[in-house]
């Protein structure tokens, strides 16, 4: 099954057992979505179940909050990362202060979906990544997730629950294959050990977690260790539980995001990993991240402006000789 | 419009007059802080329009003490909400911008100025898709007419035919920006013609924003989808009780103050409601009763405790 194919089927299914639950966004109907993560669904639950909107982004979310209010269980599509800063003041005011501001009295049971992150050439308003500032606002939950199965899970839990759910995708995991395991009991919340290791911990998110991966052969052969591999799926909470776990055993802490290094999400992993597990650490934490640069379109520069595969491994290399791992 | 209506209107109109003025009192002794915007002059626009709007769902700014109280919030919990207590409305983590109570279908207070329109047009495709027979009611004022939030939701609203009332409260001051240098007309109503039914009514007139209202209730319930009404108010204060008012002249002030809602409507109560001065001053004497209890209460009421600083953020534990 493919990623895109087990968002379809987890938003299918909770469709098909409860008609409270909506989608909208642009083009999510009859065009069957941009990335066709919603392909098929009006023709089973109709074109009041599943909204096309006209290109209003703050429209998008504020309707859903209101839908949250009324009622439903909305589940909104941004076409793309950049577009939802035109909806921020919705995300960020409405959206996660409702509950807060009524005392508990506002439930909002709803998701924001947005796919985001640099695909190709598509240019620095479309390839933006913004975890960094939805996961520094109070009462939202943040899911990020990379695995085609998780991805399954995660999403169907974030509808069916009562808050607040923005739920980051990234545009080139949508084609990504992998085995959904449909009677698995799985908490979305809890970080997923991608690979055991024993040496140094390598903590990412969304389609880095890929890139990851494929570095560790060329990492392990060339510092003779062996790499633990932490998918975080969740920004908001953190599992920190799992990190600090990890890191005990293998003293060593890397960062890898694709975001741009300044402000980006990972300097929360580092500060807590500086201010927790201090004495558990036998060499200063690594951080890799994008460039603090707009993402440009020329495709040699767009790569050089994010991690790669080969450059990860080159600087977990390069850091790993300087601390003798 | 019938005698014991008009009484009950005239009662929350007294009751948010004094309500007002004894919440501007607490804030000048310091029970009160933070931003507060008082409905002084407005009350017949408030007061009436929850009333013709009595049961569907309300969506209003932060300028909403009067419409929470003539909803059925009660005046000691809306206090409380002012003085930052725990048996404040929303437990003291609103205050005066945020009263909410879902229990009564009333969602606020928001104080981002056209923040609540696109909340309502959504609450509005929900009630449509339920079926349910009561719309949905948004209040902002004409500041908001001029932002992106209002089109998109004048859009989207009349493209779905939703049952939502649009209830634009045009006192002409965007703070201190009267509305001629930030708007092409003074009629905002203008701004929702392509889209829907408009409706005007003078705000100061209790019983003509009642009729005007129900008469766009009428509107939507027949099935014509989302209908627009502007009522033109005047404030009789500056924006908060932080706004001196320099913007307006004297002579502007003494023509807005001569308009006093509650002066038109106690007459229209003697002479068309044939309402006796004793019947008058048993409801002025039980409205400033609420009052004088509201404050009571507030002030004897408990302070939110420190473990209420993190409830709440979350429905549901991790």
């Amino acid at each position: 099954m493919l990623y895109r194919e087990a968002l379809n089927k987890a938003l299918d299914e909770v469709m098909a057992i409860d008609d409270t639950v909506v989608t909208l966004g642009e083009d999510v109907g009859l065009y069957g979505g941009s990335f066709r993560v919603t392909e098929g669904l009006v023709e089973k639950y109709g074109e009041e179940r599943v909204i096309d909107t006209p290109i209003a982004e703050l429209s998008i979310v504020g309707n859903a909050v209101g839908m949250a209010i009324g009622g439903l269980r909305p589940v909104a599509e941004i076409m793309t990362g950049n577009f939802s800063l035109l909806a921020f003041d919705q995300i960020i005011n409405h959206m996660a202060k409702f509950h807060y501001m009524s005392d508990g009295k506002i439930i909002l049971p709803m998701v924001v979906r947005f796919p985001q992150g640099v695909s190709k050439q598509l240019a620095a308003q479309h390839s933006e990544s913004y975890e960094q500032m939805l996961c520094s606002v109070p009462g939202l939950r943040v899911l990020s997730v990379c695995d085609v199965n998780y991805a399954y899970h995660a999403l169907k839990f974030a509808i069916l629950s009562n808050d607040p759910f923005v739920f980051i995708e990234h545009e080139l995991l949508y084609n990504k294959k992998g085995e959904v395991n449909f009677e698995e009991q799985l908490d979305p919340f809890k970080a997923r050990i991608v690979k055991k290791g024993e040496d140094i911990t390598i903590i990412s998110y969304l389609k880095m977690v890929d890139d990851v991966m494929q570095s560790i052969p060329e990492i392990e052969s060339a510092l003779n260790c062996s790499c633990e591999v932490i998918d975080l799926c969740s920004l908001n909470p953190i599992d920190y539980a799992t990190l600090a776990t990890s890191i005990q055993k293998t003293s060593r802490v890397v960062m890898v995001e694709e975001d741009h290094k300044t402000g980006g999400f990972g300097s929360q992993v580092i500060a807590w990993a500086a201010q927790e597990m201090f004495y558990s650490l036998d060499a200063p934490p690594l951080r890799l991240a994008g460039k603090d640069v707009p993402i440009p379109y020329n495709r040699t520069l767009e790569l050089a402006s994010i991690p790669t595969p080969n450059s990860i491994a080159q600087e977990i290399i390069a850091w790993g000789r300087k601390n003798d791992v | 419009m019938n005698k014991l209506l008009a009484q009950e209107i005239y009662y929350f109109m007294v009751l948010g007059r004094n309500f007002e003025y004894a919440a501007k009192e607490n804030y000048m002794q310091g029970n009160v802080s933070g931003f507060l915007h008082l409905d002084l002059g407005q009350e017949a626009f408030s007061v009436a329009a929850m009333k013709a709007f009595e049961k569907g769902d309300i969506f209003a700014t932060y300028r909403e003490h009067i419409m929470a109280m003539a909803r059925g919030i009660a005046p000691k919990a809306v206090m409380a909400e002012l003085f930052g207590k725990a048996e404040g409305v929303s437990g003291g983590k609103g205050g005066s911008m945020h009263l909410f109570e879902p229990s009564r279908f009333f969602y606020g207070g928001d104080a981002i100025v056209g923040g609540q329109i696109p909340n309502a047009v959504g609450c509005a495709y929900a009630r449509k898709l339920q079926g349910s027979e009561e719309g949905v009611m948004v209040i902002f004022g004409d500041g908001a007419s001029n932002g992106g939030a209002f089109f998109e939701s004048l859009n989207i609203a009349s493209t779905h035919k939703l049952p939502l009332l649009f209830l634009c409260e045009n006192n002409e001051y965007a703070i201190g920006t009267n509305i001629k240098r930030s708007a092409p007309f003074r009629e905002q109503a203008k701004k929702a013609e392509p889209y829907m039914m408009t409706l005007s009514v003078d705000g100061m007139k209790a019983e003509a924003v009642y009729e005007t209202i129900k008469k766009a209730q009428k509107l939507i319930e027949d099935g014509h989808g989302p209908v627009f009404v502007e009522a033109f108010t005047c404030r009789f204060e500056g924006h908060s009780v932080s706004d001196p008012n320099s913007y307006r002249s004297t002579q502007e002030m003494h023509r807005c103050k001569a308009k006093d809602p509650l002066e038109h409507f106690k007459k229209e109560l003697l002479e068309k409601w044939m309402c006796s001065d004793k019947e008058l001053q048993e409801i002025e004497q039980k409205a400033q009763k609420a009052v004088d209890e509201a404050v009571e209460f507030a002030k004897n009421a408990i302070e939110p405790n420190t473990a209420a600083l993190l409830e709440h953020v979350f429905v549901e534990e991790v």
